[in-house]
């Protein structure tokens, strides 16, 4: 079913009651030609990249909770492509690339909103440190500006500019930034990959990874009994090392928890996205209203999707301290996400020492922005068992060979990134 | 409008009237009042907006789950969107304003909305708005963003003051209804330190407003003798107005206090607000249980309230919700109701229960329609009847308000804000919290119990038990008699069959029961798919009201058990806290600490202009008069130094004290290079690595006695390097005997350089400074002239000839002052950091602008400085790997502009010439640049691909992000004496 | 756990006086050890579902780095000791 303005018409005249469901509810197979484990956002997108852009049909996703029930659906969703090194950059804008054409390449509407993105700074040091990082992406082509004060007064006169402790001097502008509704991603990718075949199987947990005598995958034990294929991959995020360890492998990831936030519903103010150059802030307001914000993760190790008061209020504080007008409001609900925290801050898209499981994984605090991309270039690495051009420095062996993409400066400790 | 206030009855004061305002209309209430309850009182039955269709609503309930009776109240910088009428206390001077409409309540143009909601079902945004790509910025979105959120939020600074503070206790008890007042007794009495926290501005909960006898007294003097006994009990703390809002790890709960929501002008001397962290023994959680609607056609109107609001409005504040009132429950809820409104004198017009029998006693006179429904009501902006239905046949029935009652959800959000979900009970026809084991667990109607008897005793055994196993001696109480109770037990009934017109499972957001089953119909059936397609439980009542009922509908619709369907995640907050108590004082100039150096009054009195730096407040240039830009005044500065002499305050830098036989093995280990045969006061430049390889730190440490060190770090990276020293010593080579203190705060240290730097020191300073006695690098304790011990370092950071001088910090301005003084007729200055950072670039010495964090020490040309020889240092093993050694590195080299007056701006890349820029092309980038008054040109240090081969080469300096692109020349990237000849005059 | 920390030296402290260092298991090899042994320890996290070990220092206290073995599922802190007497013991034992 195609949906459309002349669609919800048409339904409304038959009392919506003959809309089709979104996707199916397959029973598994017995084999599979690629198995995805993970059925969050960048399981998903594989998924329907595998069957669009590869002709790889014969796919399950496998998803233990519900589809999109992973960090796709508990994010701040924000998307931009305003990073310096050239392992990052180029990805990431190859998944700006993909936003921009995603909801009528997947026909839903996942509320791609191009809003702009600025990341104030509060010193000269800092403002040369994004300058590097604006000029960089323009060295790819990427549009940036550098805005000084009055320039981001003009955008956003609510920020406090009279009274801070860190006064505000500029910002690093990234115009084709913004949002997107997260969880219509997962949906818009799940619907799109089920019409052209994938499996997306629900309530379905793998429990491990069976291999041969010479090592390769032949399938997965999951809660719904053994499901073969010729190519496993893993999409599982926070619980990366979890499933790794299945197969057998050995990662440079840790688990961390990070919370998000959200307020009542305000009249929209916040137009723009807005990080915090004299912290970790960062927030944009939602086309319901909701302010929607998030600051460092609680810093030690979590598997638990929850964290801890202290870390509720640094983050507010640094949101007081940005926008005073915030004290007033109230908010709704803080959630938290497990962070697959890589040893350089960067994700990692690659083959295994197992020549037929892949990994994708280390996505840190930014997952959501590459999903388009993430889907596409571990599609490609899948159906052609070699890496898609921008993707080729996210490496598994970058670390044992002096090669990591370290965006902060900040070496192998992965909750300082 | 004429008043629906009671002659008698309630517990507010009638001797004391209060004003408020809403919508601009004066209004009157009574001490004792919320907002909700005086609106009421003045028959206001349309109060605010749905958020999508815009449908005029009314007040619901009378509590924390309130989704309709959102307003906005306070003026100017005081104003707060969203406030819920039902718990804002109503105080002289109030204004309230409704919110979502325009142009206003009763006349509001979003309501066309309803009319096209056929169009409108559940998830239709995602099915739209696609088409032409572009449309969706520029026209659908914007339109959008104009009817979303609901109140106005201010964009002025918050005038008023919030505090923090901790609380510990052995019990605390959440809540202070029947259970929660037995429990807090019968702790307080065992002697157990208790914290009583209770939402409401009054103690007593449900007593406050049960028509009915405990113990031989009504019910709300039952509560009063129990607060005056726990007031006077010292061991007991009663918190009102105080919103347990999360329940985090080691029993550590948020709590957020109203100091001063119910006054019109707050004391300034007191917080508005205060966020507790109560840490807590053991707890329980006495949040009673909230009563759930009935879902029928029309549910939404105006003047459909919950019957238990009903009640409260009815006997606490002593107002009727209307004059014809109909009663719609399928428990005894309503039957008590309508005794109370029947005893106070309100007319009720009629009774309808779904149930074909009860054993609820019927009140004399009142008509009872059994196995009938409501399937839909009447009237606009409020309610004009309603219309019954009973094995067929309609009946429209007149009423001005209609209670209704679906039976009850315990209130179990704390205890479900850890992971556990709640388990449904097919007995209770309630999800229940599970069980926790013994630290904090769910009494009363909170843990499911109806009737009032049990919720008392609940109460208090599970205090007994608690404190007992906290090791107090608690006795059992003796449980007072309730006389008069109604029988609150309850059929659920999900939905209405045969309701005509949209039938509301979440008020706020506009779910109806066609949202849910379309949801069922489209594969979104997961009740977290349902929630996030529909909205449903997503308002900022996060489903207090309707998710029960919506995990009801769903599990009607999929013929399963609402065990099966489950409920989505509990998580905080409970009630919504304002980001005010959160932030506490940490806001505005006060969000963090400001540090300043002990010569911060020195260069304050010398002119200076500070800048933030970290924490710091650093000076950063001297501006004299005549001076009209910062460059004008750091040239100079420059300038003297480089001539005559100058005075900088370096006191922000790191230094830690090390000390023990092992001291000098350790910094061999934690420094790259050769430390082992640093003599005694003598000072070396050491280079920090991490273990994998890059770079961490630079710094000079000097070995002041046998087993003494002093080590510097810069300014930026003082409290991690001795984190990681700490680190070093305790996990890594414990063995080895090494101990720190940092004494950056202890020690005023100033920078004197310039060659005439040694002549002015030497009129202060006892010792003998010939090049001969005190040599480059040398690092003694001398005496000041006076008597003063001092540190003295020969070490050079601009290249001239430079001492560091360092006293303690309270000597610091007098030992400045002197200097400037010993220094005047030799033309001394003072300069900042701005003027230090351009001698040091001149000099080619690096900082972190360098030293980023990826670079290696040759990266930076001071690959000397890897002593490889040593059996071991932090990051030697790593250091050689592929990426870090591979030939196309970046390398720190010079650039000076072809043309003489070119800028060159930190933060520019660099491209070979006539090349296309792209990441591919790019050849690295400037990382330092200034205005050199030495050479008379801007020069710059920059990080280029194998830069050290490329000396001579031109190269263009790129800087799109600003509009410049220039040619540079490649050279070495020391401008200013390359031979160090200035250093060891 | 998360929430405090009953430090050995300090007693019962809250999460802000501390920084969370990370993984405690790792033990650095000798210099000579082999490539492989030391990417392991410098980039590989066993990073389990479950019972961990984890550095805490704490900063605003005794300075002191502790060894916090904790669930990072339920979050309970099933021990907290001092980094170095961790550390002689684990020798003791052959395993850290």
């Amino acid at each position: 079913m195609r949906y459309s303005a002349l669609e919800i018409v048409r339904q409304a005249f038959s009392g919506n009651r003959n809309w089709k469901p979104a996707w199916r509810e397959p029973q598994p197979k017995p084999h599979y030609d690629v198995i995805i484990v993970g059925g969050g956002g960048h399981g998903l997108a594989t998924a329907y990249y595998l069957a669009k852009e590869f002709g790889i049909t014969n796919v399950a996703v496998l998803e233990k909770g519900y589809l999109g029930s992973g960090n796709i659906g508990r994010n701040t969703t924000i998307i931009r492509s305003n990073y310096m090194l050239e392992g990052n950059e180029p990805f990431y804008e190859f998944s700006m690339k993909l936003w921009e054409g995603l909801e009528q390449d997947f026909n839903y509407n996942a509320m791609v909103s191009q809003r702009g993105i600025v990341n104030l700074f509060h010193s000269d040091g800092q403002r040369d440190a994004y300058a590097r990082r604006g000029n960089a992406m323009k060295m790819h082509g990427v549009e940036a500006a550098l805005l000084d004060r009055e320039g981001v007064r003009k955008m956003m006169p609510y920020l406090n500019f009279d009274h801070a402790r860190f006064p505000i001097l500029g910002g690093l502008y990234q115009k084709r930034a913004g949002t997107a509704r997260h969880d219509a991603v997962a949906w818009g990718y799940g619907r799109g990959a089920d019409m052209r075949g994938v499996d997306i199987i629900q309530q379905c947990e793998v429990n491990g990874i069976r291999r041969d005598e010479s090592g390769l995958v032949t399938g997965v034990e999951t809660s719904k009994g053994f499901i073969g294929c010729n190519r496993l991959a893993l999409a599982t995020a926070g619980h990366t090392s979890v499933t790794g360890k299945m197969a057998g492998l050995d990662l440079p990831i840790e688990t961390h928890v990070l919370q998000a936030f959200v307020s009542e519903g305000l009249k929209p103010v916040i137009h723009n996205v807005i990080t915090y150059g004299a912290g970790h802030f960062y927030i944009s307001q939602s086309d319901k209203g909701g302010l929607v914000f998030g600051a460092d993760i609680d810093y030690y190790s979590s598997y638990a999707q929850r964290g801890n008061l202290a870390t509720v209020e640094h983050t507010i504080e640094e949101g007081v301290s940005l926008i005073p007008g915030l004290s007033r409001a109230r908010v709704l609900r803080a959630w938290g996400g497990v962070m697959d925290m890589s040893m350089d801050g960067s994700p990692i898209i690659d083959k295994t020492p197992i020549a037929n499981l892949y990994l994708n994984c280390g996505w840190c605090y930014g997952g959501f922005k590459a999903t388009p991309a993430s889907g596409f270039c571990f599609a490609h690495l899948i159906a052609k068992d070699e890496p898609h051009y921008t993707a080729r420095l996210l490496r598994l062996d970058r670390f044992e060979r002096g090669l990591a993409i370290d965006e902060g400066g900040k070496g192998p400790q992965p909750n300082l990134h | 409008m004429s008043s629906f206030r009671l002659s008698s009855g309630g517990i507010v004061n009638r001797g004391n009237a209060i004003s408020y305002t809403f919508d601009g209309k004066a209004m009157r209430g009574f001490e004792g009042d919320t907002l909700a309850s005086a609106l009421l009182a003045n028959g206001e039955m349309l109060v605010g907006r749905s958020f999508k269709y815009h449908r005029p609503r009314g007040i619901v309930t009378a509590g924390a789950a309130e989704p309709n009776a959102l307003v906005t109240i306070g003026e100017g910088a005081r104003r707060e969107p969203n406030t819920r009428a039902t718990v804002a206390e109503l105080y002289d001077g109030l204004t309230a304003a409704s919110q979502n409409r325009w142009p206003s309540l009763r006349y509001d143009i979003g309501s066309v909305n309803g009319l096209l909601s056929p169009f409108l079902s559940a998830g239709f945004y995602y099915k739209t708005f696609m088409w032409p790509k572009a449309f969706w910025e520029k026209l659908y979105e914007p339109l959008i963003r104009r009817a979303a959120g609901l109140g106005r939020i201010v964009t002025e600074a918050d005038p008023d003051r919030y505090e923090k503070a901790w609380a510990h206790c052995d019990l605390l008890v959440v809540g202070a209804g029947p259970t929660g007042l037995m429990a807090a007794l019968a702790a307080g009495r065992a002697g157990a330190r208790v914290i009583l926290a209770h939402e409401d501005f009054r103690f007593g909960g449900s007593l406050l407003c049960e028509k009915l006898n405990i113990g031989g007294v009504p019910a709300d003097e039952f509560a009063r003798a129990i607060v005056d006994e726990l007031v006077s009990l010292p061991n007991v703390t009663l918190m009102a107005r105080t919103t347990v809002f999360g329940w985090y790890d080691d029993m550590v709960f948020g709590a957020v206090e109203k100091v001063q929501k119910h006054v019109a002008r707050p004391s300034a001397d007191l917080p508005v607000e205060r966020l507790w962290r109560i840490v807590a023994k053991r707890a329980i959680l006495a949040s009673g249980a909230e009563e759930r609607p009935l879902v029928f056609g029309g549910n939404d109107r105006p003047g459909v309230m919950m019957a238990e609001g009903a009640r409260i409005y009815l006997n606490r504040y002593g107002v009727a919700i209307g004059r014809k009132v109909a009663v719609f429950t399928n428990g005894g809820s309503g039957y008590g109701l309508a005794r109370d409104l029947m005893a106070a004198g309100v007319e009720v017009t009629a009774l309808i229960d779904p149930r074909r029998d009860s054993g609820d006693a019927v009140p004399e006179g009142l008509r009872v329609l059994r196995g009938a429904g409501v399937i839909a009501t009447t009237g606009h902006l409020s309610l004009k009847g309603m219309i019954a239905e009973r094995s067929g046949y309609e009946e429209a029935i007149d009423c001005d308000a209609l209670a209704m009652s679906g039976g009850w959800s315990p209130i179990v959000h704390l205890l479900c804000q850890r992971g556990a979900k709640p388990v449904w009970s097919d007995e209770k026809q309630a999800f229940l919290a599970p069980d926790f084991g013994s630290a904090f667990v769910a009494a009363g109607s909170a843990a499911g119990l109806a009737a009032l008897s049990e919720c008392l005793k609940d109460g208090a055994d599970k205090a007994i038990a608690l404190c007992r196993d906290l090791g107090f001696a608690a006795y059992e109480m003796d449980m007072p008699e309730v006389e008069g109770a109604y029988d609150p037990a309850f059929a659920s009934l999900w939905y209405m069959p045969g309701s005509r017109g949209k039938a509301f499972v979440d008020f706020q957001n506009d779910v109806t029961v066609a949202d849910l089953a379309l949801s069922q119909r489209e594969a979104f059936g997961h009740v977290e798919h349902t929630k996030r397609y529909t909205t449903a439980g997503m308002a900022t009542d996060q489903g207090k009201l309707g998710n029960v009922n919506a995990i009801g509908i769903i599990a009607g619709m999929r013929g399963m058990s609402p065990a099966d369907i489950g409920t989505t995640t509990f998580r905080p907050f409970y009630t919504p806290v304002s980001f005010g108590a959160l932030a506490g004082t940490a806001r505005g100039e006060h969000s963090r600490p400001v540090r300043r150096s002990p010569l911060h009054g020195w260069a304050a009195k010398n002119g200076a202009v500070f800048v933030e730096s970290g924490l710091w407040h650093r000076s950063s240039w001297f501006p004299r008069e005549g001076e009209k830009t910062w460059r004008e005044a750091v040239d100079r500065e420059v300038k003297t130094v480089r001539s005559s002499a100058g005075l900088c305050d370096v006191s922000t830098l790191g230094k830690i004290e090390i000390f023990g036989a092992g001291a000098g093995e350790f910094l061999n280990r934690v420094y790259s290079n050769n430390f082992l045969k640093l003599p005694v006061g003598k000072a070396r430049y050491g280079l920090m690595l991490r273990e994998d390889g890059i770079v961490y730190d630079d710094g000079t440490t000097s070995r002041l006695s046998e087993n003494h060190y002093v080590l510097t770090t810069t300014t930026a990276y003082a409290a991690e390097v001795m984190a990681h020293l700490e680190f070093a010593a305790q996990t890594l080579f414990p063995h080895l005997d090494v101990r720190f203190a940092s004494s950056s705060d202890q020690w005023a240290q100033m920078s004197l350089a310039g060659p005439k730097a040694r002549i002015i020191l030497q009129r202060l300073v006892e010792d003998d400074l010939s090049n001969a006695a005190f040599p480059f690098l040398a690092a003694r304790e001398v005496t000041l002239k006076g008597g003063l011990a001092a540190r003295l370092f020969r070490i050079s950071f601009s290249g001239e000839l430079a001492y560091e001088l360092a006293v303690p910090a309270g000597y610091g301005e007098a030992v400045a002052d002197a200097i400037m003084e010993a220094g005047q007729g030799d033309g001394i200055c003072a300069y900042g950091v701005e003027a230090l950072n351009v001698l040091r670039i001149e000099k080619g010495h690096v900082t972190h602008n360098e030293l980023e964090g990826r670079t290696t020490a040759d990266d930076v040309g001071l690959g000397r400085m890897m002593a490889m020889q040593k059996p071991d240092f932090i990051g030697k093993r790593l250091s050689t790997r592929f990426g870090l050694t591979a030939a196309d590195r970046l390398q720190m080299v010079g650039l000076k502009p072809v043309e003489a007056d070119g800028e060159i701006k930190a933060g520019a890349h660099l491209l070979k010439e006539n090349a296309k820029p792209s990441m591919i092309n790019d050849q690295g980038f400037v990382s330092s640049a200034c205005y050199s008054p030495t050479l008379g040109s801007h020069i710059a240090l920059a990080m280029l691909k194998s830069g050290r081969e490329r000396f001579g080469e031109k190269i263009v300096v790129w800087d799109a992000l600003r509009g410049q692109e220039l040619l540079a020349e490649v050279c070495a990237p020391v401008f200013v004496d390359p031979d160090n000849l200035k250093l060891h005059v | 756990m998360a929430s405090l920390i009953t430090c050995p030296h300090c007693g019962v402290r809250p999460k802000e006086e501390f920084s969370i260092r990370g993984d405690a298991v790792p033990v650095r090899p000798a210099p000579n050890a082999s490539d492989e042994t030391w990417n392991r320890y410098v980039f590989v996290r066993d990073n389990p579902k479950g019972v961990i070990r984890e550095y805490w220092h704490h900063v605003s206290g005794c300075r002191r780095y502790l060894v916090v073995e904790r669930d990072n599922v339920s979050h309970a802190v099933l021990s907290v000791t001092d980094a170095t007497v961790a550390g002689r013991a684990g020798q003791k034992e052959g395993v850290r």
